[in-house]
């Protein structure tokens, strides 16, 4: 190269600016698909299998207990105008050990909770303790802002309607019902008890909610919410933390209550049950249904064999594939060695 | 100040008004009226000096940007959707969140334009406040004033070496021939030295008014004439108009005139700013944003039918159902309704909001990489490749028709003068000029009055080839210059154009080539002269005239001085030069003989416009003789020139003269005046003989031309040179081959033509129809020239001509004028609908540079012209080959796939959304939150694609140079089409549908929650996003690894920091620790991995089945062999295609590898077989059957 004159805009030669820098070239070659191919199909036989076996070792026994078939035990409950105090009694039987802990939900069909609107119909600022919303509610709650000339705290669509059945369940031996514990702690997402929602720094507790009206649906006020621990009032109610996680389809359950203590901390024992369903929920105006659910979790959480059918499935393709494709490469590349 | 009425400020607006809209204006000094106000200056209706280039104030910055913004539609579009956000009933998200992303957009833009604006109005302010003396009439002298205090009407003084602040009448020089040197480089690039003349006046003695036309903006033209108070008019024009922007040379100071101030000069009204073209990618494009919003719709559409039909459905009111503050519900066909709206917001993204911005990004960066190619560099002039238009290198992939000039283009535009003719006696001369043949010569007075002819013709010529407009014809501005004095001074020894600043700017476009201006330089020795000339040509003769002795000492605008070989020097006079036009195709200068007192004019032109101007009965034999070699230098390939001279009688040049000077002095009509009383006095002329000059080819012009037709474009040569000459060079540069049928068009009338036409194309549709030659191209080429062409070209013809034109190999058309030149182009590209390059050197050449949908000039000898009027401008030929082969086809594939993809990632993203509509009662939820999503689009998934679009290689630059035949991948409709777009978007939509239902499926019936749910759908379709750009990556560099797995950290990191930061920060929205709770959930990575896994299996698929046997998929797998196997392929790939016998619509099958090579090397195929399995997969596969060599 002659460096003669000056060759001032002479472009730098550098890998970069004239393209030129080490590139890997993937490309797909039966060396390496083919095998890729099997080990990946392997790889999800085995994460199928596993799945699948996790899925099978969860036990759930699901109570429907809507009432609208006659012979249903809560049938009684529907027929009549939404009426306090209806009380209906399910009985069940187990007939092999419930492993503990044992996690009590309830379950709706055909609830929306995902409605944006509806989700949308809360006021933050009031549920993280924030006084000045006690009085003048976000406009977003309405129409549930104001009841009686009076704000409603807690107010909007989403608190409103929260699930309101109340369960207890009984074991019977030899004719005498033993009543199960339910433990409600610890069942809302921890960040939801402890930073999200604050109950305003008051005390007693009730006092805070002087001249605020209760939602339109709810028989008791926010404060009342827990009559056995003052602690679990108020917005940081664990049954209202997790009615306020709204669910992201409409068939969902939420949890209501773990088994995890005294006799029943192994699981429930085989035997009769009785469950003891107080009915104030109405869900004939979605078409809806509601149920009781017993299930113990995993690692996976609740059973779901989709996860582990879809891994095998995948998997097997893969391994299918791969054979194929063996077979192909040796039909038709090997001939032409010769 | 002085208050006025707004009665008289109007009325002084609308006078303004008038006289600035006139045709004619009349300007006088405004020194008699110095000192006086305002409203008593006679030139005050006129614009000052002062510019202001700059759009914005900074107090009207914000209104007037927001306006300019909008008129880019999709601005509207997304402005419209946030306004429509603040509307209650239909919002989606909180109003003021969705206002972010074009904001954002909006902002960037606005902070692009104001910085640029603020540069613009800083080089404003520095160009208003430069020095320049005006005369004073108080002070009587010039004063040290400002350039923005000139006006029109002022008398300015420009020095040596100074900028011209205005357009100025020049009036006085200090040069004693009273010209002025001007370098117009400023304002069109060119850096030789133009002249200009000038009248004597005294600023304080002048009391004419100057009448001159309303500004316009054509840089070789103006009209003017001076009234004296005794009603004498002085005409005057381009030749005496100093522009604003040129910087004076060599001449001590000029005093001019002010005419146009500010931005009524000429340099401002050329100053258009950058070129916008749009290209044929981009126009796709629109349409395809046009289908998406067609698809939105229809998403719309059925989200507000499911929202009515879900309405319908419940029997009840149900809790979750939200009425308004008086518990009223909205009937579902309204809330459907508003539902509509809603879903368009929501679904808003569906419309890539940053795909414009992120289109320029790339292509700032592939303008970056063909600037920065050494390959495309040319050593020998110190030049890169400009691209002078910022938005069209993807038209470089789908060039179809090239349109070439010839002179300058293809060959160097070095003459060299070769063989002459003498009264009918063949000469030839050597490069070293010893060469005897010229003892032979008859005599003595034949040669100098031969050579003489050359000197004094210098006028204008731009010899056969026609160019430029007609001009006026004026000596002193197209004259040869004598410099003796000028470069003695010692400020000035370099040469012109180590002074020139170089290129302009300004993007200023001259409409046609400044004359000829040869220059005589002494170096140390006299005889050492050094000659400047625009035209090769003419430097050429005056050179191999000195060889024999015959030495061009000097060129006033009045004279010639020549220096014989006894020693003698003569000084002939010129009385007028009759300047080149393209209809006459000829120029003549009158010179008086310094020894014989006769007036004798010499006519120098192309020999059809020479030939018929003979006089009659005199030497027949002569002229016979003459025809016969001109045919000769034709046939080798040489420039030939006619030299012819008459003897005018003192009585014929008076009243001759008369006519000249009212043709000068008119104002209407002049270009006819003037050439009518050219041809009125070229008659009758004596043949004295002709000259042959030749033209070198460019190196590796015709390996270049090779490779285009290889790569399937049609290379068509239009010249303005002789039939001959141009077949000569069609064959030379492997244009033409032996083997060819050449159709030679050439008919004067059109009964002929149409019957040739229709012969023609009889034939080769015989041709065409006979089945033995179904696979082959017949080997015809078709030769036209600028008469038949005119003919062709008229519109009952130009379908036959077209039809048989692009059955053609190569199409030359020879004799044509610039205006042909571009209706030609014009007529291809709008019948034929196929993408045309134009590739030209010269002003003859602009037209064409212009009506093509990529112009690329080549920087030659020829000026800049055809530079400033191109889109690329590159130094060589044979640079197109790189140019286009590979960094077209690179940019091309590039940006399609870029945009493709683009297209493919909001779709597959925005239909997520819309599966989940199906969940919650059609009511506008999104199931991620609204800040991530904005994020996504703008963060996270934003920069891979723009490396994607500015650094991916998917077949290397040697493959692509070695294998022209794979530039056909670009062409036609290409890899950007209707079926990619749709098949991008059903790959969206499959996607997005696995992406969703998964999940779905996984988390059915459990307690999950929105955003919880939301989440892994969000996860695992940035990694089916982002690996589907792995897959279609072909070439990964360490700055797609930085950039994927960038990219893949940043969206962890900011949903991390988010998620634990945003506590309330956007309610309802609730994103508070969620990803953090997923990541310790062992079923968000199995759902992710399987998600991910199924919706790209498939792509894996499709792609290896669809493309696998495509001709790029193969050169692909060459590439990743040794370089001297590869070699090897490429030349069996060639040889393969060899002739072109292929049909051009399929691609030959390329060779594969032998035996040598590993037995996987070919598994693609045997793969694609595995998974169809049809016939027609194992027939690629059979093709690819090794061929033993």
């Amino acid at each position: 190269m002659k460096e003669e004159g000056n060759l001032e805009n002479r472009p730098s030669n550098t890998a970069f600016t004239q393209q030129r820098l080490p590139a890997w070239q993937p490309m797909l070659s039966a060396g390496v698909v083919i095998p890729g191919f099997l080990v990946i199909g392997l790889a999800f036989i085995g994460i199928g299998v596993g799945l699948l076996i996790t899925s099978r070792s969860i036990q759930v026994l699901e109570l429907d207990y809507t009432g609208t078939e006659t012979n249903s035990p809560c049938n009684k409950c529907t027929t009549l105008p939404i009426q306090n105090n209806c009380v209906c009694k399910l009985n069940f039987t187990i007939d092999t050990l419930f492993k503990g802990p044992v996690f009590f939900y309830y379950s709706l069909t055909n609830y929306f909770q995902s409605q944006r609107k509806y989700g949308a119909s809360l006021d933050y600022n009031q549920l993280s303790g924030d006084l000045t919303y006690f009085k003048s509610p976000a406009s977003d709650c309405d129409p549930y802002r104001y009841a009686n000339g009076k704000p409603i705290v807690p107010c909007g669509s989403l608190a409103n309607s929260m699930f309101n059945d109340t369960f207890k369940l009984y074991q019977i031996v030899n004719g005498k019902e033993n009543l199960v514990p339910f433990d409600g702690k610890g069942i809302a997402w921890w960040t939801d008890y402890n930073i999200k929602y604050r109950n305003p720094d008051y005390s007693p507790l009730e006092n805070a909610f002087n001249d605020t009206e209760k939602p339109v649906f709810w028989s008791k006020p926010a404060y009342k919410l827990d009559t056995s621990d003052s602690s679990n009032n108020g917005f940081v109610n664990q049954d209202f933390l997790v009615w306020m996680r709204r669910a992201a389809l409409p068939n969902f359950r939420k949890l209501y209550r773990r088994i995890t203590e005294g006799d029943y901390k192994d699981g429930l024992p085989v035997g009769n049950y009785s469950l003891e369903i107080s009915y104030n929920y109405p869900v004939k105006s979605f078409d809806g249904t509601k149920k009781a659910t017993f299930s113990n979790v995993s690692w996976m959480g609740g059973q779901n064999e989709f996860l582990g059918i879809a891994y095998l499935a995948i998997g097997s393709m893969c391994v299918v594939m791969s054979v194929v494709m063996l077979i192909v490469y040796a039909k038709f590349r090997f001939p032409e060695d010769d | 100040m002085t208050w006025r009425s707004p009665l008289a400020l109007m009325r002084d607006a609308i006078l303004s008004q008038k006289a600035r809209e006139k045709e004619l204006r009349s300007l006088v000094s405004n020194l008699p009226f110095e000192g006086l106000g305002k409203s008593k200056q006679p030139n005050r209706f006129f614009k000052s000096n002062a510019i202001k280039t700059n759009k914005y104030t900074p107090l009207f910055f914000i209104p007037m940007n927001l306006y300019e913004q909008f008129h880019r539609l999709a601005n509207i579009y997304f402005v419209g959707l946030a306004i429509l956000n603040f509307i209650p009933v239909v919002n989606a998200f909180q109003p003021e969140v969705a206002l972010i992303p074009i904001c954002v957009i909006m902002f960037l833009t606005a902070l692009k334009d104001g910085w640029e604006d603020f540069r613009r109005y800083q080089s404003d302010k520095k160009l208003n406040n430069t020095p320049c003396l005006i005369y004073s009439r108080k002070e009587k002298r010039f004063m040290e004033r400002r350039w923005k205090d000139v006006r029109v009407g002022d008398f300015v003084k420009v020095v040596s070496n100074e900028t011209v602040p205005a357009d100025l009448l020049l009036l006085h020089t200090s040069d004693p021939n009273n010209v002025c040197h001007i370098e117009t480089a400023n304002l069109d690039g060119e850096t030789n030295l133009k002249q200009r003349k000038s009248n004597v006046f005294e600023p304080e003695s002048f009391n004419w008014t100057v009448v001159c036309e309303k500004p316009n903006n054509n840089l070789n033209h103006f009209k003017c004439f001076v009234e004296k108070p005794d009603r004498e008019k002085t005409g005057a024009g381009i030749e005496s108009l100093l522009l604003r922007g040129c910087t004076v040379r060599n001449t001590e100071h000029s005093v001019g005139f002010v005419v146009y101030a500010g931005h009524e000069t000429k340099s401002m009204l050329n100053n258009n700013g950058p070129r916008y073209k749009r290209s044929k990618l981009e126009r796709r494009l629109n349409v395809d944003v046009f289908f998406c919003v067609l698809l939105l719709f229809i998403m719309c559409l059925i989200g507000s039918l499911g929202h009515y039909l879900w309405l319908k459905g419940l029997s009840d009111v149900p809790p979750f159902l939200v009425s308004d503050s008086k518990g009223h519900l909205d009937s579902p066909g309204l809330s459907s309704f508003y539902m509509f709206f809603t879903m368009i917001i929501l679904l808003q993204i569906l419309i890539p909001i940053s795909l414009y911005v992120s289109v320029e990004l790339v292509k700032i960066g592939q303008i970056f990489f063909i600037v920065t190619d050494v390959d495309l560099y040319d050593e020998e002039t110190d030049s890169r490749v400009q691209c002078r238009s910022l938005n069209i290198t993807e038209d470089l992939g789908q060039i179809e028709y090239i349109f070439s000039d010839k002179t300058g283009t293809l060959t160097e535009n070095k003459m060299v003068f070769r063989r002459c003719s003498i009264m009918g006696t063949e000469f030839a001369h050597k490069e070293n000029g010893k060469e005897v043949t010229f003892t032979r010569y008859t005599t003595k007075y034949n040669m100098v009055e031969y050579l003489l002819s050359f000197f004094s013709k210098f006028l204008k010529v731009r010899s056969s080839s026609p160019s430029h407009q007609t001009y006026n014809s004026l000596e002193s501005f197209s004259s040869l210059v004598k410099r003796w004095n000028i470069f003695d001074t010692p400020k000035r020894n370099s040469s012109p154009i180590e002074d020139s600043a170089g290129d302009d700017a300004n993007g200023v476009q001259p409409c046609s080539s400044d004359p000829v201006t040869l220059s005589a330089r002494p170096a140390a020795a006299s005889e050492d002269l050094c000659y400047e000339a625009e035209s090769p040509d003419e430097a050429a003769l005056v050179y191999a005239a000195k060889t024999y002795g015959f030495t061009l000492l000097a060129r006033t605008p009045d004279s010639v001085t020549v220096r014989v070989p006894s020693g003698e020097e003569l000084v002939f006079e010129v009385l007028d030069t009759l300047a080149f036009d393209s209809n006459r195709k000829r120029m003549s200068v009158l010179v008086r003989h310094p020894i014989t007192r006769e007036y004798v004019l010499y006519t120098k032109g192309a020999d059809y416009a020479i030939m018929e101007l003979l006089g009659t009965g005199q030497q027949k034999k002569i002229a016979t003789d003459t025809q016969y070699h001109l045919d000769c230098y034709a046939k080798d390939g040489l420039r030939t020139l006619c030299i012819t001279k008459k003897i005018v009688s003192g009585r014929e040049y008076q009243s001759w003269l008369v006519d000249r000077k009212r043709a000068l002095a008119a104002i209407e009509g002049r270009e006819e005046l003037m050439m009518d009383s050219a041809v009125q006095l070229e008659t009758q002329l004596t043949l004295l003989g002709a000259t042959g000059i030749e033209d070198r080819l460019q190196e590796s012009v015709p390996d270049t031309i090779t490779a285009l037709r290889e790569a399937g474009i049609k290379v068509w040569v239009l010249t303005g040179d002789k039939p001959e000459t141009a077949l000569n060079i069609g064959y030379a540069c492997r244009l033409l081959e032996e083997e060819d049928l050449v159709i030679n068009m050439s008919c004067k009338n059109k009964v002929t033509c149409i019957s040739i036409l229709d012969c023609t194309l009889e034939e080769v549709r015989r041709f065409h129809a006979d089945p033995r030659n179904v696979d082959t191209t017949q080997k015809i080429s078709l030769m036209i020239d600028g008469d038949t062409l005119a003919i062709a070209l008229s519109p009952d013809l130009q379908d036959r001509f077209l039809d048989l034109a692009k059955r053609c190999r190569s199409v030359l058309c020879c004799r044509v004028t610039p205006l042909q030149k571009s209706r030609v182009v014009k007529l291809v590209r709008d019948k034929l609908k196929v993408m045309t390059l134009a590739v030209g050197d010269g002003a003859n050449d602009v037209n064409m540079i212009q009506a093509a949908d990529v112009g690329i000039g080549i920087s030659g000898q020829e000026g800049m012209q055809a530079v400033m009027a191109s889109d690329f401008a590159i130094s060589r030929f044979k640079h197109l080959k790189k140019l286009l082969l590979v960094h077209g086809h690179w940019c091309y594939t590039r940006l399609a796939n870029m945009i493709i993809y683009f297209f493919y990632k909001n779709a597959a993203y925005v239909n997520l959304l819309f599966w989940y509509q199906f969940y919650c009662g059609f009511s506008g939820t999104a199931m991620i939150d609204y800040w991530l999503m904005i994020f996504f689009n703008l963060f996270f998934t934003s920069t891979p694609p723009i490396m994607f679009g500015i650094m991916d290689k998917d077949v290397s630059a040697e493959m692509l140079m070695g294998v022209p035949d794979l530039y056909r991948t670009g062409q036609g409709s290409g890899e950007y089409n209707f079926l990619t777009f749709w098949i991008s978007m059903l790959d969206a939509f499959y996607q997005s549908l696995v992406c969703f239902f998964v999940p779905y499926l996984a988390y059915q019936g459990s307690d999950v929650d929105i955003f919880t749910f939301g989440t892994p759908l969000n996860t695992s379709s940035l990694f089916i996003i982002l690996l589907h750009l792995g897959i279609e990556i072909k070439s990964w560099t360490v700055v797609h690894w930085i950039i994927m797995l960038g990219s893949v950290a940043l969206y962890f990191i900011v949903t991390l920091a988010y998620s634990a930061i945003c506590v309330t920060c956007n309610p309802p929205s609730n994103p508070y620790w969620i990803l953090q709770n997923q990541m310790a959930d062992p079923m968000f990575y199995l759902i992710c991995i399987i998600s991910t896994v199924v919706a790209l299996l498939y792509t894996f698929y499709v792609l290896k089945n669809s493309v696998a046997p495509s001709p790029l998929i193969q050169a692909k797998h060459l590439d990743r062999m040794k370089p001297s196997v590869r070699e090897m392929w490429m030349k069996e790939w060639r040889s393969l295609r060899g002739g072109m016998e292929v049909k051009e619509s399929r691609l030959s099958t390329p060779p594969s590898p032998t035996l040598e090579t590993s037995v996987d090397f070919y598994p693609g195929f045997g793969d694609a077989a595995s998974f169809v399995g049809d016939d027609l997969s194992l027939n690629v596969l059979t093709d690819q059957k090794p061929v033993d060599t």
